[in-house]
């Protein structure tokens, strides 16, 4: 069994270094700006902060993969040709790019550099990966959260690169890097700003009766009562009407986590070099538990011993939580 | 600069014997110049129309028409990749591929890429030009700023470049089935419920505003993506071909006010008082165009 690498989220300089105290293999993160796809404020690190952070994992022994995994527009290439330039001097152990241009651009480039093939680039089937391997030197893969264990099985025989999975944070719907409902609502384009329903533009509003409302800008997106927990506003997990349902509902999705916890051992059965854990933009306290946790149960499971599963379960603390399309095609 | 106008491929799951009695009508009366055939958002209504597409293809020749054929925008199954493999393998039509698995089979041969296809910049069109793409429509979201730099890269190379001017946006595509849900299905025993929805199911808000379209596995706009009277900024980006996508309207007569306007025969306030007599039950947009939301119809000046 190959030992898989565990992938944490680092969404600032302090939340790196607890996921390398709580036992990151590798951690990824971005900069201040749109080339990547969490461009929240207050995320993100400046070049100075990015270049210590580098310094600090590798002291560590600990790597780390910058994501430039956003779709450069006509005109604004240079902030991604920039970016690049400036992981390749600090040394960062690989880049996440999803988009054409930006992939060609580094090989070219930064010969040497590692490639790592974001989700948002979709790639979803054995042809789409082997053509960025083949053309931009690709040598792993961020699978679409869409492919169940046997086929995940399958498709690790078929490609010529490593397999990295998510295996637990929010849970993405529609096929990532081919969505644009953020941009119909809110003018800030998922693919080309980096953001998914961005914060300015959310609303909450409590009326008389204690009724929250959520909305994005102009539209809402969800109401709840005053027992229920209002969730932050994302189309795609928002309740709608529908001319064949008689309430509103959850057209896309029930608001869950995806936690794999469960199917770890066969994930690891399945050929996967790396597990990625979502969220750059959760706490340090949060980073810490979800990866210490995996960390030992990563370490369980290579040492033949079977893991505390639930205590990975219980994470989610009472959220909902699902194994989406990795437990059973019936989800699609 | 040439103007042609496109016919995009039909989104939604319209029964066979409407496919054909439209696309006879497109080939005797639509003066659109290159139509797009083929099944793009579900693998599982291919075969409703797969026997019929050489007969709509040969007619709508016949009608002096250019025949392209559209691939799958999603592939991961083993039918799909079949699909994407088999359409790749065609010699005697060009080609649109709309999922990155069809790079691998037609790097170094002639093909266009779609609209679902991200080349978002002028490195990534060159990139692909130079494995043989010559024409690229570009994702509906691009805003006409950026639209008008890679239009300067499409015609120093050489290619053709295409955009959404009229017809529902696509905003998002998934590998799960929408309507089959709202049935209380999965996409494996839908028994294609869609086909009861010809322009898409519409999801409302839960304040009563009409929100998004559901087709199958894709997500549409309410609003109709209407350029008419940002044409002249349009020719003016670089853009060769306006594509019309087709909806549960009549087409015939959209065909007919985008080509008078792009021809000269009509103003664009003409044509957009003829638009308004259509009564399309859809508000128009023009907002990604603008760098504004999507959904926002911006007023110009005609």
């Amino acid at each position: 069994m190959i030992r898989p690498e565990l992938v944490c989220p680092a969404g600032t300089p302090a939340g790196l270094r607890t996921a390398v105290e709580a036992g990151a293999d590798t951690v990824y993160c971005g900069f201040q700006n749109a080339t990547n796809a969490r461009n929240f404020p207050g995320l993100n690190f400046t070049p100075q902060e990015m270049e210590r952070a580098v310094g600090h994992a590798h002291d560590r022994g600990t790597k780390v993969l910058l994501a430039l995994n956003t779709f450069p527009p006509a005109g604004k290439f240079d902030l991604w040709r920039d970016a690049a330039a400036l992981g390749a001097e600090m040394g960062v152990d690989a880049f996440i790019v999803a988009d054409i241009g930006v992939a060609d651009h580094i090989a070219r480039e930064h010969p040497g550099a590692r490639l790592h093939l974001s989700v948002q680039a979709a790639a979803s089937s054995p042809e789409a990966i082997r053509y960025y391997c083949r053309e931009f030197g690709v040598k792993r893969v961020v699978l679409p959260r869409i492919l169940t264990v046997p086929e995940i099985e399958a498709l690790a025989a078929e490609i010529p690169c490593e397999i990295e999975t998510f295996i637990f944070g929010n849970h993405g719907l529609m096929v990532e890097g081919r969505c644009s409902l953020t941009n119909y609502v809110t003018g800030l384009s998922t693919n080309m700003d980096g953001v998914c329903s961005p914060a300015a533009d959310v609303h909450y509003d409590r009326d008389t009766e204690g009724t929250m409302t959520t909305r994005l800008r102009d539209v809402t997106i969800d109401r709840f009562g005053c027992a229920e927990t209002a969730g932050y506003p994302t189309i795609c997990k928002g309740r709608y009407h529908a001319p064949h349902r008689e309430d509103g509902y959850y057209a896309f999705e029930e608001p869950v986590s995806l936690n794999l916890a469960k199917l770890l051992p066969s994930l690891m059965g399945a050929g996967v070099h790396a597990f990625k854990i979502e969220g750059r933009q959760r706490s340090r306290a949060y980073v810490r538990k979800v990866v210490g946790a995996f960390r030992r149960a990563v370490d369980d499971v290579m040492a033949g011993e079977t893991p505390a599963l639930d205590d990975l379960v219980a994470l989610t603390e009472g959220r909902k939580q699902t194994e989406g399309a990795f437990k059973t095609k019936k989800w699609r | 600069m040439s103007r042609k106008l496109t016919l995009g491929p039909i989104p939604f799951h319209w029964p066979a014997e409407t496919k054909r009695d439209f696309y006879a009508r497109i080939a005797d009366e639509a003066p659109v110049d290159e139509v797009y055939l083929g099944e793009v958002i579900c693998s599982k209504r291919a075969p409703f129309f797969e026997r019929a597409y050489a007969a709509v293809a040969d007619r709508l020749e016949r009608g002096g028409k250019r025949v392209i054929l559209s691939s799958l925008s999603e592939v991961m199954t083993k039918r799909e990749r079949q699909m994407m493999a088999g359409l790749c393998e065609v010699d005697d039509r060009e080609i649109e591929i709309n999922n990155n698995s069809g790079l691998l089979h037609v790097s170094g041969r002639t093909h266009r890429i779609g609209p679902m296809m991200n080349v978002y910049n002028e490195r990534t069109l060159a990139v692909l030009h130079v494995r043989g793409a010559t024409h690229f429509a570009l994702p509906v979201e691009m805003p006409g700023h950026a639209v008008a730099r890679i239009g300067q890269a499409a015609a120093a190379a050489g290619a053709g470049l295409e955009v959404q001017v009229f017809g529902r946006a696509s905003l998002a595509v998934s590998a799960r089935c929408y309507h089959a849900r709202a049935h209380g299905r999965t996409k494996d025993n839908c028994q294609f419920v869609c086909e009861d929805d010809p322009d898409g199911m519409p999801l409302t808000t839960l304040a009563g505003e009409p929100f998004l379209r559901i087709n199958g596995i894709q997500t549409l706009s309410q609003s109709c993506v209407n350029l008419l009277g940002d044409l002249d900024d349009v020719a003016a980006s670089g853009v060769t071909h306006y594509r019309l996508v087709p909806q549960d309207t009549d087409m015939l007569a959209v065909v007919g006010v985008f080509r008078d306007v792009l021809d000269g025969r009509a103003t664009g306030a003409e044509g957009a008082a003829r638009m308004d007599a259509l009564d399309i039950a859809a508000p128009f947009s023009n907002g990604f165009w603008h760098a504004r939301p999507g959904a926002h119809h911006v007023r110009t000046a005609r």
